[in-house]
This record gives structure tokens, C-alpha cells and sequence, in this order.
């Protein structure tokens, strides 16, 4: 019988976010996958192709900006999804269940580590990209700003659809082969490999549909030359649409979550 | 005081399959009380209700006075009077243990102190040990100070000691009765008699969803009238009787052996015959 009350579920989620980046920064395998992983793939298609694009548009700030999004993805879509079915095989959620803690409080801790492991990837990523392969960033402070609200939405917007999409895989073990492939096709279809102009029409429309083209916009606004804005499909950076998109699917994405969240796999 | 757990009429049915079929139930402030049956018996759809895990279908629930259903705010402020301890979990293997306690003491209003439950499951010399590098049995006791942290008034043990070996089994009942003195009713799921035996102060039966009998274990099935077999080294080897009244029967042979009655023994039924008895010979052993 206690006269004190319930910690909030706010005060837990921040308890929550700090467990969950302990224990992803002591997992050094995943760490080092994680935040070397973006750029691996920047080295490598920075020396694949090496042509301009424009006037002073490297393939490089082009794929850079493209890698900033995906990241978005793989770190909150993507890792949660495949890591909250093994922590419901493990009984983790069942046992959280059974506190006082509520969804709502595993949740922010989730956005907590998403975001925080997004911070740092993306730092890294800028780091290297300025110093081995010549990508320029932008001195505008509009840029940044559209940057950090992009960073903010999309990684609220990824970590509530990750969440989402846990209740899909059957298993923790086979969440990976459920996730990947739609996270892959994703990333070829938005112009993360490719430049997006150049890809099929209808590949584009399926694109448009799903957050991940948005971001990758979005994120091109930021790195390459308002010049370049005419090579878009609309002729334009569309940062209004690209707001409303990403915030759509991030509402989606938290009444999904809310109503579908399972903390058992049912038998 | 009311009783800290009430069940009138529980049913619940998986398709045409009835897991629990009409239960009844009552347990008192500061038991243990033990729930002993075969598996698919029903008793983990029961502990499942009345943790707040699981539906029921129909019947009155009521734990610490609040019904197990219950959601939002509500739920929260339930959860924090309550401690479960599950089967297994396995996770979180690259937090230290103290880190973990820590960290739950703060989902709960009025948590008890880190160390003394670190203490009071004797992990003390592997507070900051990873959860990975633990044994079996050390996991078991991170799991009990994880569902004591919020000074419970209720606790759920569910098979608290399955996989251990002997001496550790001793070792964890020492800890559980060391609980009791805490104030906390404890409800006791096990497959095993000697557990049940050792710890609880009424046992029930539960087979085929329904409750068999509630008797304190010495009680259980008539074990205390059943018939004792006394038996002794006569002139002519091993002798034994049944006897409703070894004492008697002992007085007697007393007279005939003025010193030592040669290997002596009086033997009741032991709680597992009379519990395979009762349930028929459906399987116990898991």
C-alpha cells in the first residue's frame, strides 16, 4: 500500500532509452556494423562511379544525401523490427508486461536509442564523406534546419512503423528474412543506389507511396544545389509534400503500433 | 483482511478445447500456496488470468482486490502491488545484474533497495557481473529480485527451481521462505511434491481444469489416515505390517524388543503417490 504514485510513463521511457543505448553500445559486433556499415557503402559507390551529375554534383553528395535517409530506415525500421520479435521470443516483453511499465514507455525508449544511434551514424558518415571522398555540406542555415526537422520526423516516423511491422515476423529468428527484403527493395526503389530520375516510371509511383523516396528528397534538398531541384521528378525539392508525407506515416505508424502492439507471440 | 486472491467459477476454453473449467479458488494474506498439477492441467491458464496476461471466458476474478482485467492507469497501479516471476527469460545479457535491478526499481513507487535484494537472492559477489556470464540457478535468482524490487504484496513463482540441480533446488527454497518473512503472499506453480511440500502451506490439485482438493500437504488426499506400513528385522528377516495405528503397533513390539527395534521405519504414503493417485496417472514427470 503505497502512498507514493507510479512513476510516470514519460520518467520510465527515459530510463529506458539510457538501458537501451548501454546495451546496444556494448554490443560491439552490431555497433561496429551499424556505424561502419553506411560507410562501407559510400566508399563503394564512390568509386564505382565517379561521374558528375551536373555542374559540381558528385555521385557521392548524390549517394550521400541517399544514405542519410536509408540510415533513417535501417536504424529504426529496420532494427526494430527485426530485434522486438527475438525480444519477444526471449520473454523480455512478456516479463516487461508484468511491471508497471507501460507500451507507452518501451516505446520512447525505443525512439531514444533509434535516435541516438542515428546521431552518431549519420556524424560519422558526414565525417568520412567530407574527408576521403569530397562531399560538400551546405552552408545555407535554412538547409540545416530542413536537416534537423527531416532527422527528427523521419526517425519518429521509422521507429513508429518499426514498431508497426514487429507484429509481422512470426519468429526472432526468421524476423530478418521478413524485414530485409522490404527495406532493400525500398532503398532501390527511392533512389538510394540510383539517381531517382533515372529509374522506371512505375518504380517511381510505388516509390512515392513510401516515406523512404521522401526522406531521400528531402535529404538531396539539403546536400546538392537548389539548381538540382529542376532535375526532379516535380521540378522542385516538394519540402512541404515531403513534411506532410513523412508525418502521415509517422501517425500511421503510432496508431498501428498502439493497436496492434503484442508483447507475446499467441500460440 | 480479504483474501489477497478470489476465483468463483473460472472457465476458459481454447477452441472446443476447455483449459479451465469452472475454478475455484481462495488464498490468504501472507500463504504460500501452491498449485500443483500435470501439464495441460490448466494451472498456466490460471496464473496466466491471474497475472493479467490472459482473458478468462466467465467467472469472478478478483487479486488484491482489483480485477486482473483491468487497463490503462489502473493496470499500472495493480502491476506496482504485484511481482511475477516467469518460466524463463532469457535477455539482456550484456546489462550487469546490478544495472538490471537498478533499472526495474524504476517502474515501481516504492522499490527496495538495490543491494538488499541483490542481497537477499545472494548475488551480492555478482552485482556486476553480465547477466551472460551467469549459471542457470544465478539467472533463476536474478528473476526472483526482479519480481521482488517493488516490495510486492503478491508474488507469482511460476516452476521457480525447473533445471536446477538438488543442492540449489535447498538453496532457492531457503530464499523463498526467507520471503514469507517479508509479509508477501506468495502463489507457487511447481511439477514438484517435494517443493510443494517443502514450501507451501496448502497445496491445491488441479486436473483437467478443475480443482481436485486444497489441503495443507501433510493433509492432502487423507495422507494423515491413510494406512502406514511399519516394518522391522524379525527372527525370520524383514517383516512388515499396514496398519491404520503404527503407534500401537509399535508399543507392541516395543515389548518384544526391550532395546532397539532392529531397522525400525514407518512409512505413509509420500506426497507423490497420493498426488498420482489423485490425478489419475497423467504424466508429472514434464
Amino acid at each position: 500500500m503505497s502512498v507514493n504514485k507510479v512513476p510516470s510513463a514519460l520518467a520510465i521511457g527515459i530510463a529506458r532509452g539510457g538501458l537501451e543505448v548501454k546495451q546496444f553500445m556494448r554490443q560491439r559486433e552490431s555497433v561496429v556494423f551499424t556505424l561502419a556499415f553506411p560507410i562501407m557503402l559510400l566508399a563503394i559507390f564512390g568509386s564505382v562511379f565517379t561521374n558528375e551529375l551536373s555542374d559540381g554534383v558528385t555521385f557521392s553528395q548524390y549517394f550521400v544525401a541517399g544514405m542519410i535517409a536509408s540510415g533513417l530506415v535501417n536504424t529504426g525500421f529496420q532494427q526494430l523490427a527485426i530485434m522486438i520479435p527475438v525480444e519477444r521470443d526471449f520473454g523480455t516483453l512478456k516479463r516487461l508486461q508484468g511491471t508497471p511499465m507501460p507500451a507507452s514507455s518501451y516505446f520512447i525508449g525505443k525512439s531514444i536509442v533509434v535516435f541516438v544511434t542515428m546521431v552518431i551514424q549519420i556524424a560519422l558518415l558526414l565525417i568520412a564523406g567530407v574527408l576521403f571522398f569530397g562531399v560538400n555540406l551546405p552552408t545555407d542555415p535554412a538547409k540545416w534546419f530542413t536537416f534537423t526537422w527531416l532527422i527528427i520526423l523521419g526517425s519518429a516516423a521509422s521507429t513508429a512503423l518499426g514498431i508497426a511491422f514487429s507484429v509481422i515476423p512470426k519468429s526472432g529468428r526468421g524476423a530478418s528474412a521478413v524485414v530485409s527484403p522490404v527495406v532493400i527493395i525500398l532503398q532501390f526503389f527511392s533512389g538510394v543506389f540510383f539517381v531517382f530520375t533515372d529509374l522506371p516510371g512505375w518504380m517511381q509511383q510505388v516509390a512515392a507511396i513510401f516515406p523512404l523516396k521522401w526522406m531521400t528528397q528531402g535529404m538531396r534538398s539539403v546536400f546538392l544545389p537548389d539548381s538540382f531541384a529542376a532535375q526532379e521528378v516535380a521540378g522542385t525539392w516538394e519540402t512541404g509534400r515531403t513534411f506532410w508525407i513523412i508525418l502521415a506515416w509517422l501517425i500511421a505508424g503510432l496508431v498501428i503500433s498502439i493497436k496492434t502492439f503484442k508483447w507475446e507471440q499467441a500460440r | 483482511m480479504s483474501s489477497v486472491i478470489n476465483v468463483r467459477g473460472l472457465e476458459k476454453s481454447y477452441g472446443a478445447n476447455k483449459a479451465v473449467a469452472g475454478i475455484d479458488l481462495t488464498i490468504e494474506p501472507g500463504e504460500i500456496f501452491a498449485l500443483l498439477g500435470p501439464n495441460g492441467a490448466g494451472k498456466t491458464t490460471t496464473v496466466e488470468i491471474l497475472e493479467g496476461f490472459r482473458d478468462r471466458d466467465r467467472g469472478d476474478v478478483s487479486v488484491l482486490g482489483t480485477d486482473p482485467g483491468v487497463k490503462g492507469e489502473q493496470a499500472r497501479k495493480w502491476r506496482n502491488r504485484i511481482g511475477i516471476v516467469l518460466q524463463s527469460t532469457n535477455d539482456a545479457g550484456d546489462l550487469s545484474v546490478y544495472e538490471t535491478v537498478a533499472h526495474f526499481a524504476k517502474y515501481y513507487s516504492n522499490p527496495r533497495g538495490v543491494d538488499e535484494v541483490i542481497d537477499a537472492v545472494g548475488l551480492t559477489d555478482k552485482s556486476t557481473a553480465l547477466i551472460r556470464t551467469l549459471s542457470g540457478g544465478q539467472r533463476r535468482r536474478l528473476d526472483v529480485a526482479l519480481g521482488i524490487i517493488g516490495s510486492p504484496e503478491l508474488l507469482f513463482l511460476d516452476e521457480p527451481t525447473t533445471g536446477f540441480d538438488p543442492e540449489a533446488r535447498r538453496a532457492f527454497w531457503a530464499l523463498i521462505q526467507d520471503l514469507r518473512k517479508s509479509g508477501a503472499t506468495i502463489l507457487l506453480t511447481t511439477h514438484y511434491l517435494d517443493e510443494a511440500e517443502a514450501l507451501a502451506d496448502r497445496v491445491a490439485v488441479i486436473n483437467q481444469g478443475k480443482i481436485i482438493e486444497v489441503a495443507t500437504p501433510a493433509l492432502l488426499g487423507g495422507r494423515a489416515t491413510s494406512l502406514a506400513t511399519v516394518s522391522w528385522k524379525g527372527p525370520n528377516g524383514l517383516q512388515s505390517e499396514r496398519t491404520d495405528n503404527p503407534t500401537a503397533l509399535i508399543r507392541k513390539l516395543t515389548e518384544t524388543y526391550k532395546d532397539e527395534i532392529p531397522e525400525l521405519t514407518v512409512k505413509r504414503a509420500s506426497l507423490e503417490d497420493i498426488y498420482l493417485e489423485m490425478i489419475g496417472g497423467a504424466d508429472v514427470s514434464q
